[in-house]
């Protein structure tokens, strides 16, 4: 309705906001809603999936989103939900995006906890020696400096001053032989280092805390009483009684995968959800914002439901009752 | 020579129960914290950055009094002076001792302006998500029915992202809160409140499980015995006793809003474009950073050093004030 000429008179204006369902009471709109984004949406992610995605490209083109036309004798999409800005439908766009984001972004979380692991490990081990006195400070740091500021600072160090990597994300770049494939490894070097820092420090705190806490437990005392070697001690017992807290913080992290690295996401020019997200809200872009928010809150309730779960799927001492 | 040495030991038979030294005056449990507090090197050391930032942005602009918006657009891409030392052809000048921006603003006062924002919403939105949190964990763990529905919520919150929803909340309430409160007094609400009601729930949770602990025990079954009502029970038995969670809990809020504020505006939707704060000096300098590297390191190294010594201050407040760590 923003882009309506001024000259159109108001009454026709009203006109058009009831024919577009703004005069309709806001439970009837609320439903309406619900019908678009529960039913019609999934019916085309549906069709996507089996028209060209890698997985179930191989499954028969479903075609729910069509509905017949019976003025043109043919089948047509339904309405769906349209971004202001590119007049084209939102999940579309989505569809485009999250590719991106999860290259990056997940690569930068599987990278910043295959590091945690062990310096997690390694420094509770070795409690209060070089190592562990290292790697608290170092976490630390990475705790307290702001992607915002590591961003620019390792452009300054890599791309400008040394040269060695690109400073610019290009999501245009196809890979198709090996000087691609470096290319496209190079210029995720930066992005995944930045994201990657911020995870290691979180986890690897954790990880720390929680081997801790197990290695002064009865049951290690009597392993080694056993005679068992320190290796599985340390890499079987004591490793696999303290993943249990660990493996729900990293549930608890996935979903800021897709959503929580709007900045990075800025800095590096990776045309993911978060920059998405954030174009969105400077264009005031409303239907777009409200659909990228609402998968944002559908994620973190599935992987809190999934942390729970797993949490005493592992541990049997605890019972939900 | 063996008779002197009885007689010597006659002679003194209190030797062994006199102390060595003069009897020192009870300690109070406040030094005994102070004490385990100097050991941390790391607490000390941010401890004392915090306090310097503070005062620096409390008392710079009375001590440095050089308008941060005043535009010299003659003195303008000043480097800092002590480019000087291995660069002898830097423009600089001595009356700008952190150079100029490209629109000649002096860089020393904007750093002391932008740190008075970062600090105030820091501080405001610390003491506001602290008051929640220390109302809702109090309400949760001392009335039994209100626990349930307390928590639940907690959760609920817990599961929000602070930083889409801020950028959401801008978006929403950024004109109606401007139209009322001016444009900076309107973003400074809007940040802080937003802040400070996406970061009480660890609080909320750490005070609940204290007064769970402390609710049985014998000093609140006495005090309740002699008819003390509920509010003085937890104003004078419970508040003090978990003052010491509540102020771990302080340092981790101050950080996180610094970060967000920083954030927000390093994206270009905190305060307004001429009102200068460290994150905002940072994205302006972003483009000209292969030039000017200094402008992005001076508020960035700010942000970041005010951070890690508010995150060391915590940790060093954790080890000295817990008893069972403290005098190791």
């Amino acid at each position: 309705m923003a882009q309506v000429p001024l000259t159109v008179p108001p009454e026709v204006k009203q006109k058009m906001r009831e024919a577009l369902g703004l005069g309709a009471p806001v439970h009837i709109q609320y439903l309406k809603w619900l019908n678009q984004f529960f039913i019609v949406e999934p019916q085309f992610l549906i069709d996507w999936m089996t028209r060209n995605s890698f997985l179930f490209g191989w499954l028969p083109d479903t075609q729910l989103g069509m509905v017949y036309d019976a003025e043109l004798q043919k089948l047509v999409p339904q309405q769906r939900n349209i971004s202001w800005q590119t007049r084209s439908p939102i999940m579309d766009i989505v569809i485009q995006r999250i590719p991106q984001t999860l290259w990056v972004v997940g690569l930068a979380y599987l990278v910043g906890i295959l590091i945690a692991l062990p310096i997690g490990i390694y420094s509770a081990y070795r409690h209060y020696s070089i190592f562990d006195q290292t790697g608290t400070f170092i976490t630390m740091v990475g705790f307290s400096i702001p992607p915002f500021f590591t961003g620019p600072l390792l452009i300054v160090i890599f791309s400008v001053t040394l040269g060695w990597l690109p400073s610019i994300y290009d999501t245009t770049h196809v890979v198709n032989d090996w000087a691609s494939f470096k290319y496209q490894l190079s210029q995720m070097i930066l992005p995944v280092m930045v994201l990657a820092l911020q995870t290691t420090a979180q986890i690897s705190r954790y990880m720390r805390a929680s081997v801790l806490d197990n290695l002064s437990q009865d049951y290690v005392r009597t392993a080694r009483a056993k005679g068992l070697k320190e290796g599985v001690v340390v890499m079987v017992h004591v490793l696999r009684n303290s993943m249990i807290p660990v493996i729900t913080v990293i549930a608890l992290g996935i979903p800021s995968i897709f959503g929580g690295a709007i900045i990075t996401e800025n800095v590096f020019g990776v045309n993911g959800i978060g920059q998405l997200l954030i174009t969105a809200l400077f264009a005031n872009d409303i239907p777009m914002v409200m659909t990228i928010t609402f998968i944002f809150a559908i994620m973190i309730v599935a992987f809190n439901l999934i942390a729970d779960v797993l949490y005493g799927v592992l541990d049997p001492r605890i019972r939900y009752d | 020579m063996t008779d002197t040495s009885t007689h010597k030991d006659e002679m003194n038979p209190y030797a062994a129960l006199q102390d060595d030294e003069p009897p020192k005056a009870p300690r109070n449990q406040w030094l005994d914290v102070w004490d385990q507090f100097k050991k941390h090197k790391g607490a000390v050391f941010g401890g004392g950055f915090l306090m310097f930032i503070t005062l620096a942005v409390l008392l710079g602009p009375y001590i440095w009094n050089v308008d941060p918006q005043k535009l010299d657009i003659r003195n303008k891409d000043v480097r800092p002076i002590w480019t000087a030392i291995w660069d002898s052809s830097a423009k600089i000048l001595w009356h700008r001792p952190f150079g100029t921006d490209n629109l000649g603003r002096d860089i020393l006062a904007n750093m002391i302006a932008g740190g008075r924002a970062s600090m105030a919403v820091g501080w405001t939105a610390m003491l506001l998500s602290l008051s929640i949190g220390t109302a809702i964990g109090v309400a949760a763990g001392y009335f039994k029915r209100l626990d349930g529905f307390l928590m639940r919520m907690t959760d609920l919150f817990l599961s929000l992202p602070i930083l889409p929803l801020l950028l959401v909340a801008v978006t929403l309430f950024r004109q109606p809160l401007r139209a009322n409160f001016g444009p900076e007094g309107g973003m400074f609400i809007l940040i802080v409140v937003v802040v400070g009601l996406t970061s009480w729930m660890q609080t909320a949770r750490i005070v609940r499980g204290e007064i769970l602990a402390l609710k049985e025990r014998e000093f609140i079954l006495a005090a309740r015995s002699i008819g003390t009502s509920s509010g003085a029970i937890i104003r004078r038995h419970l508040l003090p006793n978990v003052v010491s969670p509540i102020m771990v809990s302080a340092t981790l809020g101050l950080a996180v809003a610094i970060i967000t504020e920083s954030a927000l505006s390093f994206l270009g939707v905190g305060f307004p474009s001429d009102f200068p704060t460290w994150g905002k000096m940072l994205a302006d300098a972003v483009p000209r950073m292969e030039q000017y590297p200094e402008r992005v390191l001076l508020p960035g190294i700010a942000i970041s050093l005010t951070v890690l010594g508010v995150n060391y201050l915590g940790d060093g407040l954790r080890d000295a004030l817990d008893p069972r760590i403290r005098g190791r």
